[in-house]
């Protein structure tokens, strides 16, 4: 096991530990354990740079070039995206949903192979790194909104009813869930916008060409006007609450299967068996 | 010395008897001072609120002042003891500081979690202290009772939901709209429940308030005093977009605020929620509105539902509580102990004893060539100091034991030389009439 790889893992046990912690502190109502479970997911974090830093060394290649890289880099996103909002607008109970979703990311990257990719030199240029970083931020920052569009819903329904559960005292409150939803769209969508122009760009130094309608590209594309429509709904039309949060969810499944769907049951040039040239 | 309480509260007695037995605040001297007469106790204080009266006191004969005391809570209202009896319990030892610190808490509330208790306590600690009739033990009790109150007021959230309907709506808000600077209410109708919510909605800080009323006069007195804009009934509907919140509680026969009107004004706001509490009934709004996207109708049984929910969540915190109060009554416990003459004085002896074999050893190591006997002069002359520095404090704590201030020496003591707490049984391994003897 190279060294990177069992970072990886020590990463990843971190994430599952953490997690256990959220759902204890959500059951138990003990802010002790979030708390806790919020140090051990930075704590986490500080591992997974290290992972990714001494995998980046160690290939000379940009760690996100086979499904198990991409698929920790995607983690490694959310976490750090997680962190950032989390010191700028410190949300309540946000982590215990995040946490979940990294936790779940990391799982997958751990059983599929994981040794280095043979990289086409072809793609291998500066363009590779703009574009995934881009990409996997944007994802991850739509994560988030998905994660306030559970939130808001989950709280909505209780206020609808008038059927309070423990979690009702511990979610924010929907206007606080819903400007997350604006937030994350103002940041998400540039991050989205950029990483699909930085991956044209890629694509016609490397391949000669900037749009080629491949799956992926089409998907991401379909997912992009979806986050525009929400983007232009919330500013034109007064698009705000359930109908966002549900718009950030729906979003948010067609960017996973823009990530995974396209890898698993289509094919095209963004599929890693393509990318490595095997 | 113990602590002993007796008392009763709303869960051993009817107001009828609380009420018989409470003690006026204005007149609080006299009872204190024929409480402190009573020769089994050393200090006391007298806790009496509307919910509760108890008498606690230090003393050296625990079941003796619990005697007494009842004895006295029935002669000072002019009541024959054996009347009151079944309804007053009594605690000593760790009990009694359990019983202090859960009342302080509000664990033992009617309205679990309700903050006056803690006032009312620190109310009447003030006059004990004023006419002085608490000292080293009871002021040490009382101030470890606040900051366990204290504690469990910021480590838990028994006291975080609230308990009346008006708060509950201005919660519910909070959990709408986060923040309520920025908010608008209107009031409709006129009403106390819907006065009481309004003024809590103004102390949390919502900044417009419009009041309708069908007598238009009343709606100008009401909004006179919440600062706030007076609007013709006829003419409500087309204020609605501008407030957040709406309270209505008219004496109307049919709803005042239909479906079709609320989605309009709900689409003319851009969809930005709305919170709307009918108090009124038979009901003033259409309950068919909270199907409306973005809007949130309660009506007073939601509210009471509420209600409900919170105070099980309060329930659910109290565990909590106990347990931090379990970890302090322990704390305490052993502070009280240590206040022990005898204890203390052998701790002294121990370390002085410790200081002395460390400087002997010292000295020993850096003057070799000393002979057994020269050795042996210098160890008894070293004892010698030791017993003579300690001679008039040993006899001082003695001597004072019995009397009222005693616990002051041995407490000095104790933090002069930094004493640390005697475990289980240290007295029966080195008694100190034996240490004293083998000078």
């Amino acid at each position: 096991m190279t060294a990177n790889v069992l970072l990886f893992k020590i990463t990843l046990l971190i994430y599952f530990i953490a997690t256990i912690f959220y759902l204890i502190g959500v059951i138990s109502r003990n802010d002790k354990f979030s708390c806790n479970a919020k140090r051990l997911l930075i704590g986490g974090f500080a591992m997974h740079c290290l992972s990714i830093g001494v995998r980046w060394l160690a290939t000379d290649i940009t760690p996100a070039a086979s499904l198990h890289e991409s698929l920790s880099f995607f983690a490694w996103s959310l976490v750090f995206i997680y962190i950032l909002f989390d010191l700028r607008y410190h949300m309540a109970m946000l982590g215990a949903f995040i946490s979940p979703l990294a936790l779940a990311l990391m799982i997958f990257g751990a059983a599929v192979p994981s040794q280095a990719p043979n990289v086409n030199p072809m793609l291998d240029s500066w363009w590779f790194p703009v574009h995934v970083s881009l990409a996997f931020l944007g994802h991850a920052v739509f994560a988030i909104a998905a994660a306030a569009g559970v939130m808001y819903l989950l709280q909505e329904r209780m206020l609808k009813s008038k059927k309070f559960s423990g979690l009702f005292y511990r979610l924010p409150s929907l206007n606080a869930l819903d400007s997350m939803n604006y937030k994350c769209l103002t940041f998400g969508f540039p991050l989205m916008t950029m990483g699909i122009i930085s991956g044209a760009i890629w694509a016609n130094s490397a391949w000669g060409g900037y749009w080629r309608w491949d799956p992926k590209e089409t998907w991401a594309l379909i997912t992009w006007f979806l986050y525009a429509a929400l983007l232009h709904g919330r500013l034109t039309v007064g698009w705000r609450g359930r109908r966002a949060a549900i718009f950030a969810i729906i979003g948010f499944i067609f960017l996973l299967f823009t990530f995974f769907g396209v890898n698993l049951f289509l094919s095209g040039e963004h599929t890693f068996r393509n990318f490595t040239g095997e | 010395m113990h602590i002993v309480i007796i008392g009763l509260s709303h869960k051993t007695a009817p107001v009828e008897i609380r009420e018989k037995l409470a003690f006026s605040p204005t007149a609080m001297e006299k009872p204190l001072r024929q409480m402190l007469d009573l020769p089994a106790v050393a200090e006391g204080l007298i806790i009496s609120t509307c919910n509760r009266v108890e008498l606690c006191a230090a003393t050296k004969t625990p079941d003796a002042a619990i005697a007494a005391l009842r004895r006295f809570l029935a002669e000072y209202h002019e009541i024959a003891p054996e009347e009151i009896e079944q309804n007053l319990y009594d605690y000593q030892g760790t009990e009694a500081i359990s019983h202090l610190f859960r009342v302080a808490s509000s664990l033992d509330s009617m309205v679990l979690g309700e903050p006056q208790i803690l006032g009312q306590i620190k109310t009447s600690y003030g006059y004990a202290a004023e006419f002085k009739t608490v000292g080293l033990i009871l002021n040490r009790f009382l101030h470890k009772a606040f900051s366990v109150a204290k504690r469990v007021r910021t480590e838990t959230g028994i006291a975080s939901n609230a308990v009346s309907v008006s708060f509950a709506a201005v919660e519910l808000a909070r959990k709408i709209f986060d923040r309520l600077d920025d908010k608008g209410v209107m009031i409709i109708g006129a009403g106390e429940m819907c006065e009481l919510a309004a003024k809590h909605f103004v102390s949390n800080g919502i900044s417009k308030v419009l009041v309708t009323n069908r007598t238009f006069e009343r709606a100008e007195k009401l909004a006179e005093e919440f600062q706030g804009k007076a609007v013709p009934f006829d003419q409500f509907t087309d204020h609605l977009a501008e407030v957040d919140i709406i309270m209505t509680s008219t004496g109307a026969p049919n709803f005042i605020l239909g479906q079709r009107q609320m989605e309009e004004v709900i689409k003319r706001r851009k969809n930005r929620p709305m919170f709307l509490i009918d108090i009124a009934v038979p009901r003033d709004i259409d309950p068919k509105i909270n199907n409306i996207d973005n809007v949130y109708l309660y009506d007073v049984d939601d509210l009471q539902g509420v209600v409900q929910s919170n105070l099980k969540e309060r329930k659910k915190e109290a565990n909590k509580a106990e347990a931090i109060v379990e970890q302090e009554i322990g704390q305490f416990h052993k502070w009280l102990g240590n206040l022990e003459v005898k204890p203390t004085v052998v701790a002294l002896r121990r370390k002085l004893e410790e200081i002395r074999q460390q400087e002997l050893n010292k000295t020993f190591g850096n003057l070799k060539d000393l002979t057994a006997s020269q050795r042996k002069s210098i160890e008894a002359m070293s004892g010698a100091i030791i017993n003579k520095i300690l001679h008039q404090p040993t006899a001082l704590l003695k001597r004072t034991q019995d009397e009222t201030n005693g616990e002051d020496y041995v407490d000095a003591v104790r933090a002069l030389f930094d004493l640390p707490a005697p475990a289980e049984g240290d007295e029966e391994i080195k008694p100190l009439d034996d240490m004293e003897e083998s000078k």
